[in-house]
């Protein structure tokens, strides 16, 4: 396989289907084109060309985070590279392995302000794991290899390779990874014997346990979602999960209480604040999930599992510190539980649970339902039963919509939830549902979306209508931001200050004019038959909902509050007013 | 109770020297807000192309800790070591100081400078550049002092350190 002379482009198209790239997200451009030349000629990598690099991005995230294999993009220089910062922001802050591949200026013009030149590395050394600037041809294989091996190992994430045009047209040879591990980066994934001992014998004492997991087990692979499970039923412990978690136990689980934070469920929030061992397995206690930190579990032992070790200690000082691989330590966990026969506490436990269905018995995500107007929640309750009996994912935007689907749509497996969590990205929601789509052609894939994050990368329907991608996009329309609605409502006295979104387009026609198909329900009885025929028709649909203006997403936990100070509903509002110090709070 | 006391540390970072390596620190540190109090580099092992990065900064042990881990975690980095924690090290920095001035201000400031054990590098009739070595401490003593006799400028190194004993960097 080695010595033979290619150019660089070739070297490049070989490293990556050595790496069992099947499918690229891109978009062309000069400092590209030998690239888009190679690509031409052969037939092991197919490229999906996408509308603008920001859908390229998110769509290899989608791509990624439904397969667990490493979504890769391809992009020219200067603006197609600046297009494509948001994406990689996204798949740092959310653990995605991307390699996105940017075009430079040859490497004689680095430095001039040379035509779509941009400072590539520079810009987007802070929103990547790692990235490179390749100068010598010869280096391109051993980068390419590296940069697979740092996207995926350790805590995953974007990995930037900028290719001056120069370098691509040169000659180069291929050579296969390096047998052995990187000279630097070998992260551990193998959790210290003495720390596991030390958890499961505080599990074993424990009288108000909880499970708190997130995104590094649905990282580690299914298995690690499977030994959760596991583990969790073995114990009888109560487990919440975090916005990027979900489906790391199944939703329909009679131990699993909802998600946990800012919008979560009451017995789950309660269960946080009054457990005396948390155990947290591959979470990073964000701010949306801890509400004020000094008020954040008070009387609790915490035991931290992460395989990034800059994650511990960094928000809330933890008891057990585990650095590793959930996967790995879960095993390892269970392991020493049956070996030294456990059992928990059952009186304790009893009566912990016993407290835990009281706030279950609250009901917190009941909603008024109506007959004339169609409630948000409603709608996804609906699309909920049509579909869960189907093979199915979901992706969302960003705002209300997105914290109702992760209330009410329940995910029974791991990966068939794909959110930007820890950016907030509008316009996350259609490009990822695209590089779903690619990566499962026979699965439903829907978009659960909001009128106004819809808009913002709504040229990629024009991708789905190409490769005749069915995904459906299910916007619940309440011609808000809603979330931002909300949030003035709640904190700057009902002053809707640019949140309403005037002159929207009529969706049924968008949906025309792209070549796919427009439905429309206004009514609370049009749902069902909408949800139907959205299903039914084998191609891209939009389907515009046109839900309640003003509904609000409850239960939340305001800005600057504990998780026992929850908003539970309307009514709640007024008796907490918010303090000066969250209206500084995001 | 946390401990919320801020203290001063030096760290040492082992990183491959390649382009950029240098931006990934300090990206870091202004992007987390962390302090830089000093920072010094150089390639220390030019057969494995290996530059040592000395880190002088300060902090609660969290933020320490924080520091020391997202160090950990950057591609190039092939070794963090806290030399305050991990026990007694010397740290050395080296100042040029310039004094300008005639008479006895200028006799007072090579006075003083013997007293210090600092060299003169270049002398004119109405200048000295003095080169002077050893702890930050030392030298802020020396340019105090240097101050009302004419100092008028100042290059320090910033912090280079090791630890002490008979172990190497490992």
């Amino acid at each position: 396989m080695t010595g033979e002379r290619l150019t660089g482009s070739d070297v490049l198209l070989k490293a990556l289907a050595e790496q069992g790239v099947e499918v690229i997200f891109g978009y062309p451009g000069g400092a590209v084109l030998p690239i888009y030349d190679a690509l031409f000629k052969q037939n092991a990598i197919r490229h999906i060309l996408v509308r603008q690099e920001g859908g390229a991005v998110h769509a290899a995230e989608g791509y990624a985070r439904s397969t667990g294999k490493v979504g890769v993009v391809l992009v020219t220089s200067g603006p197609g590279a600046t297009n494509a910062v948001t994406g990689l922001t996204d798949a740092l802050m959310d653990s995605i392995p991307v390699v996105c591949l940017t075009g430079q200026v040859p490497t004689h013009l680095i430095g001039n302000d040379a035509f779509q030149e941009a400072d590539t590395t520079g810009i987007t050394r802070p929103c990547t794991k790692h990235n490179y600037l390749v100068k010598r041809s010869e280096d391109l294989a051993r980068v390419v290899h590296e940069a697979f091996h740092v996207a995926q190992k350790g805590r995953p994430g974007p990995v930037v390779i900028d290719l001056p045009k120069d370098i691509l047209q040169g000659a180069a040879t291929y050579s296969d990874p390096p047998p052995g591990g990187h000279r630097s980066y070998n992260p551990q994934v193998k959790g210290e014997a003495s720390a596991i001992e030390q958890a499961v014998e505080l599990m074993a004492k424990a009288k108000r346990p909880l499970f708190y997991c997130g995104g590094g087990v649905i990282n580690s692979g299914p298995g690690a979602s499977q030994l959760l499970t596991q583990f969790v039923h073995m114990t009888g412990f109560p487990c919440t999960l975090t916005l990027m978690g979900l489906g790391a136990v199944p939703a329909s689980d009679k131990q699993f209480l909802g998600m946990v934070g800012m919008h979560g469920t009451y017995e789950s929030n309660m269960a946080m604040h009054d457990c005396d061992l948390m155990i947290n397995i591959g979470a990073r206690f964000d701010d949306r999930v801890t509400g004020r930190l000094n008020a954040f579990s008070p009387n609790s032992i915490k035991i931290h599992v992460d395989i990034d070790p800059s994650s511990i200690n960094k928000n809330v000082a933890v008891d057990v510190p585990i650095v590793g691989d959930a996967g790995h330590i879960l095993e390892d966990m269970i392991k020493i539980w049956k070996a030294r026969q456990h059992r928990p506490d059952g009186k304790a436990l009893d009566s912990w649970w016993k407290e835990i269905e009281a706030w279950r018995g609250k009901d917190c995500l009941h909603y008024e339902p109506n007959d004339s107007i169609i409630k948000p929640q409603f709608a996804l309750q609906r699309l909920f039963e049509k579909i869960k009996d189907r093979d199915h994912y979901i992706t969302t935007e960003v705002g209300q919509h997105q914290m109702w689907a992760a209330q009410f749509l329940g995910f029974e497996k791991p990966n068939r939830w794909m959110t930007s969590g820890g950016l907030g990205t509008m316009g996350y929601g259609l490009p990822a549902a695209m590089g779903v789509q690619v990566a499962h052609p026979d699965a439903l894939v829907i978009d659960v979306a909001g009128e106004a994050s819809i808009l913002m990368n709504i040229q990629e329907m024009s991708t789905l209508a190409q490769y005749r991608l069915p995904v459906k996009v299910f916007i619940l329309n309440n011609e808000y931001m809603g979330m931002v609605r909300q949030w003035q409502e709640l904190l700057h006295g009902g002053r809707y200050s640019e949140s309403y979104m005037e002159s929207l387009p009529d969706f049924v026609k968008l949906a025309e004019a792209f070549g796919a198909v427009g439905l429309r329900a206004s009514k609370p009885d049009e749902v069902d038959d909408l949800i139907d025929e959205m299903i039914a028709v084998d191609g891209p649909v939009i389907a515009d909902i046109m839900v309640d203006k003003t509904e609000n997403c409850f239960p939340m936990i305001p800005s600057g509050a504990a998780h026992n100070e929850m908003l539970l509903g309307p009514d709640d509002k007024a008796a907490r007013p918010v303090s000066e110090e969250g209206m500084v709070l995001v | 109770m946390e401990d919320q006391d801020i203290r001063q540390h030096t760290i040492a970072v082992l990183v491959d020297n390649e382009p950029g390596v240098l931006a990934r620190v300090i990206g870091l540190f202004s992007g987390r807000g962390y302090n830089i109090e000093s920072l010094t580099v150089a390639e220390v092992d030019d057969a494995a192309h290996f530059s040592r990065i000395t880190v002088v900064t300060s902090g609660t042990p969290m933020v320490i800790e924080q520091i020391k881990a997202h160090l950990g975690r950057l591609v190039p980095v092939h070794k963090v070591r806290d030399l305050t924690l991990e026990g007694p090290h010397v740290e050395a920095e080296l100042a040029l100081v310039k004094v300008a001035g005639t008479g006895e201000k200028r006799v007072e400031s090579l006075r003083i400078a013997d007293i210090f054990g600092a060299t003169v590098d270049d002398t004119t009739l109405d200048s000295f550049v003095f080169r002077i070595d050893g702890t930050g401490e030392k030298i802020n003593r020396f340019i105090n002092l240097m101050r009302p006799l004419g100092m008028i400028e100042v290059a320090r190194t910033g912090v280079a350190a090791v630890s002490r004993g008979n172990k190497g960097f490992s």
